[in-house]
């Protein structure tokens, strides 16, 4: 019974919240399908032991053979592709399997609908180290000022300016697979984010009038950054974070297109979408192709958030 | 046949959160070499007007209804490629500010150059470099400097590569928008004066607007008063001077301050411009009117003319005014 | 502040900033839980293995003393002079072979690359950002912003692999992997450019067939990083398009094309060039990727195969080549932008 009224109120107040999101105009609309694709790929990926028609492992279709020659040059390129095609036993999509199933006839379906749950789990995970490092770090090295700020503030441009997925390549592969270890390597890489916007938001509210009658009235410097500084950086924080999730997604997938992935047997998208390269000259174009799909909705999504989230609140482009 | 006509003019800015009527129902004219003052507060629609007059009101603004009418062709109705003539040539707009009206990466010939040379394509380079180089030794600035860039200049010497601008082509109308605002109060002095001169010299209309009415009142013929996209009052300056007769005039009149008293306490009209996405019904004034009725709080008045080619928008002056409540 | 004042102080700047960045690698590849020898025989290796190794790398000196080795390998000059390439190591998986000359040799594949990369994405992004700007809030802008966000949330290697599919296999039009057809030689090495060298050499044909494989993979490359050119520029466009001086200028006349190009765009452009300059890092990061998908020899598939072979000198030394070339474009830039904003010049 008090399930259903938890459900409710938190329902009650949800409504009118997305209501009032709706009426901001094309932005407010960008954040509520980008959190509708979300929370699908999100509930997919929980409901899907429950939906799958069989298990992501079970190899259930027939095994082919990898290919193991490129299309020499030259030869007509058609002839060898259907000859290839015919002669392999192959199975594209089909009632059975409505997405096809890979070289060790896993079914690709069951394995979509599973796949999400490393890649969201990582992205997460590193969203958070980067939210309870980049934060604090931020909040204090600016209010403090002085040496200490800017000698941090160059550390952070440092690792801000070099390539984003050369220093996640760095970090993992020192620290090798699993999934902690990625999400470890990726959150180096976007604390810097975190750090400089709340970095550019505490400098322009540290020397408001009204934080300064805090510090008159004795307030300690903890009290100020926490009960008046960092109600008003919470906004851009969550941009910032929703467009960081996006961008972990994609090196998450990137580490694994490398090899710096995790564990093999684990279904994930994109595990499938490295893995079925080699498939592709004999024409399987269903196993790469659905993983990068889905891959690609789960960081749209995220960035549809992050990005009306950000036009809501710098409205300079609107008159 | 007047140089200008405007005639009921209404431009709406259409943004996401509502319509703003910023001009409403306006219409004045505007003879040959004849000065016309547009007066008003900041957000009483002055500058949109100034801007329409050239049809070039920003997005999302628009011109709703209305004619604009320059030497009888009503310029709403020509295409861009075609009023493209008539913008800098027949009319010329002095922005409000000098400081960043001009392309900073161009040099100051460049914008002169670019300008004959748009509007008169045969002539040449060189022809077009003289041609600057005297409009802006006849408006105080060394030949020489022609190659300067505009951040090498004061405030004011941009202003007066701004009118120079203006006024190159020998234009019929120079509108100039607050050209005193942003500069100090002896430029200010020195820039009206040269507006005039070259006024008389080449025979110019000009339509000044501001928002000091001290300065209209003392270099324009008509005025026209402007509140909250309204036109209040169009009258002579002579006229609106001693005879004003819409209640915001008069107040604009009395908060004026005098040099010659010694004594005196600043006159304000009391309360503020309204909020133009949701204007107050019936007369926009009505909340900060001494005189406001009932009927002020309903209806919008219409315009009156009260003689002397004198027209009032106020109840005061109507016949449902005048009977009271 | 004067132009010549400006280069120095900015080349200064980079010294400690460089130092940062070479320390921090270092901090990272040894000093981190993981010591690379031990994990390069994936902790099963013999103590004497692991003490050979150690011995031959310079490894079993005391940390200070390695750090001290790293640093002064990449400013030796005589090192420099006699090889051609910075003392960088050697590397563990051949440990005959200088970790310096194989990035070197890497390296310039990369570059041709990245610069053709960098072309397509500035000029798609730069000209459909201007068209998106100039028809705010129309269906064109949208369907362009579209185009944009979508092509950011595109993994790059799954676009070039898709491309590979289309143009690689079914219609076979160009070739897959490989800077040049093997059929035909690559051009004498004057620059390491395929295309700059065979045309250098005036040989055409070696031109039309490294143009060819080089297609792809910056075409690749090229449209994802313009998704974010296109959201750059028609942010700076929008912002611009709304000065004073650029309705003054609509307000004498002027044609169309001058306001937009002369007036806001000329505005625009530095700011918006700059910040392309930031974006090279993402370029490298992507390159890494787009080599990856489609064999090419460049230092982006270096590092992915030393990750295989469990090379870590050869890692660390091509994280710092990262480094240095990142650092290097963005003082170019810096310096490009000063040159050309006539503020600071005078």
């Amino acid at each position: 019974m008090s399930e259903v009224k938890i459900k409710r109120s938190i329902v009650a107040r949800l409504i009118p919240w997305l209501t009032s999101l709706a009426k901001k105009g094309p932005s407010g609309w960008m954040v509520i399908f980008g959190i509708v694709v979300v929370l699908t790929l999100v509930i997919m990926t929980m409901i899907a032991p429950w939906i799958s028609p069989y298990s992501p492992r079970a190899r259930v279709g027939p095994i082919r053979d990898p290919p193991s020659v490129q299309l020499p040059i030259g030869t007509d390129p058609l002839q060898q592709v259907l000859t290839r095609i015919i002669k392999t036993p192959k199975p594209p999509p089909s009632p059975q399997f409505p997405m096809g199933t890979n070289h060790l006839g896993q079914d690709m379906l069951s394995r979509i609908l599973s796949g999400g749950s490393l890649m969201l789990q990582i992205s997460s995970l590193s969203v958070l180290v980067c939210f309870l490092i980049g934060v604090p770090i931020g909040l204090f090295s600016s209010y403090v000022g002085g040496i200490f700020d800017r000698t941090v503030s160059l550390v952070i441009d440092a690792i801000y300016a070099f390539p984003g997925l050369v220093i996640a390549i760095a970090i993992a592969a020192m620290l090798g697979p699993g999934v902690v270890n990625m999400a470890l390597s990726i959150a180096v890489v976007y604390i810097p984010s975190y750090f400089r916007i709340v970095r550019s938001q505490v400098l322009s509210i540290k020397e408001l009038t009204y934080v300064e009658a805090a510090r008159a009235a004795g307030a300690k410097w903890h009290t100020i950054l926490v009960r008046y500084i960092f109600p008003n950086v919470i906004p851009s924080i969550v941009a910032v974070a929703t467009i960081n999730f996006a961008d972990a997604v994609l090196t998450a997938a990137g580490l694994t297109f490398i090899g710096l992935g995790v564990a093999k047997d684990i279904p994930d998208w994109g595990w499938d979408l490295t893995d079925g390269r080699a498939y592709l000259s004999s024409g399987a174009w269903w196993i790469i192709t659905f993983p990068g799909l889905m891959i690609i909705l789960l960081a749209l999504g995220f960035t549809f958030i992050g990005e009306g989230l950000s036009e809501l609140l710098n409205p300079k482009l609107q008159r | 046949m007047p140089l200008l006509e405007v005639d009921s003019l209404n431009v709406d800015y259409r943004t996401v959160r509502g319509t703003i009527h910023a001009v409403e129902d306006v219409s004045f004219s505007l003879k040959k070499g004849e000065r016309l003052g547009l007066a008003g507060e900041s957000g009483s629609g002055k500058s949109t007007l100034g801007l329409s007059l050239m049809h070039l009101v920003p997005y999302p603004g628009v011109v709703a209804k209305g004619h604009i009418r320059i030497d009888g062709t009503d310029i709403l109705k020509l295409s861009e490629n075609e009023i493209r003539f008539v913008r800098g040539r027949k009319i010329a707009y002095v922005f409000q500010d000098p400081m960043t009206s001009l392309n900073p990466v161009k040099r100051v010939g460049e914008h002169f150059v670019e300008l004959i040379r748009t509007h008169e394509p045969t002539t040449s380079k060189e022809e077009a470099f003289e041609r600057a180089k005297t409009v802006i030794k006849n408006l105080g600035i060394l030949p020489e400097r022609i190659n300067d860039y505009p951040h090498q200049f004061s405030g004011g010497m941009r202003q007066r590569i701004m009118i120079g601008l203006a006024i190159a082509l020998n234009p019929d109308l120079v509108i100039a928008d607050e050209p005193t605002t942003a500069l100090d109060v002896i430029v200010q002095a020195k820039i009206l004066d040269l507006l005039e001169n070259l006024r008389k010299i080449y025979g110019l209309a000009l339509i000044l607007i501001s928002h000091d009415l001290s300065i209209i009142l003392e270099r324009c013929d008509r005025i026209v008063v402007m509140y909250a996209g309204h036109m209040f009052e169009y009258a002579s300056s002579t006229e609106l001077h001693r005879v004003p007769k819409h209640p915001y005039t008069q107040g604009l009149l009395q908060s004026i301050p005098n040099i010659e008293l010694s004594d005196q306490k600043l006159a304000a009209i009391p309360g503020s411009p309204p909020d133009m996405l949701n204007p107050p019904k019936g007369c926009r004034f009505w909340p900060r009117c001494f005189y406001a009725k009932k009927v002020c709080h309903i209806k919008e008045p219409p315009l009156i003319d009260v003689g002397h080619n004198h027209l009032v928008r106020c109840f005061l002056y109507s016949e449902e005014g005048a009977s009271g409540e | 502040m004067g132009l010549r004042t400006y280069i120095i102080t900015r080349i200064l700047l980079t010294i400690p900033t460089l130092l940062l960045l070479l320390s921090m690698v270092f901090i990272v590849m040894r000093v981190l839980p993981g010591d690379p020898v031990d994990l390069h025989f994936e902790r099963r290796g013999e103590p004497w293995q692991l003490e050979q190794m150690k011995r031959i790398l310079g490894l079993d000196k005391p940390l200070w003393a390695q750090y001290i080795d790293y640093l002064w390998g990449l400013v030796d000059i005589g090192y420099f002079m006699e090889h051609g390439y910075p003392n960088l190591g050697k590397s563990m998986h051949e440990t005959s072979e200088e970790v310096g000359g194989q990035i070197f040799s890497a390296f310039p594949a990369t570059l041709e690359l990245a610069i053709y990369s960098m072309i397509i994405a500035s000029v798609m992004g730069i000209l459909l950002g201007v068209i998106s700007s100039k028809s705010y809030n129309s269906i064109l802008d949208h369907l362009i912003r579209g185009f944009g966000t979508v092509t950011y949330a595109v993994p790059v290697f799954f676009l070039g692999i898709i491309f590979q599919l289309i143009f690689g296999v079914y219609l076979r039009w160009l070739p897959t992997g490989l800077r040049i057809n093997p059929v035909v030689d690559p051009p004498a090495t004057i620059t390491g450019l395929y295309t700059i060298d065979s045309l250098l050499e005036g040989n055409l044909i070696k031109f039309s067939e490294s143009l060819k494989a080089l297609l792809l993979p910056s075409l690749t490359l090229g449209i994802i990083l313009s998704g974010v050119f296109i959201r750059l520029t028609r942010t700076n466009m929008l912002e611009t398009l709304r000065l004073d001086f650029v309705t003054a200028a609509k307000a004498r006349g002027l044609k169309e094309s001058t306001v937009t190009y002369g007036y806001a765009l000329r505005n625009a452009f530095l700011p918006i060039l700059t910040m392309m300059g930031l974006q090279f890092a993402m370029l490298l990061g992507g390159a890494i990727l787009t080599e990856t998908t489609f064999s090419w020899p460049g230092l982006g598939r270096y590092i992915v195969d030393r990750i295989e072979f469990r090379d870590y000198t050869a890692i660390q030394g091509a994280v710092v080549m990262f480094g240095l070339f990142v650092t290097l474009v963005s003082l170019v830039v810096d310096i490009f932008y000063a040159y050309f904003d006539p503020r600071i010049r005078l």
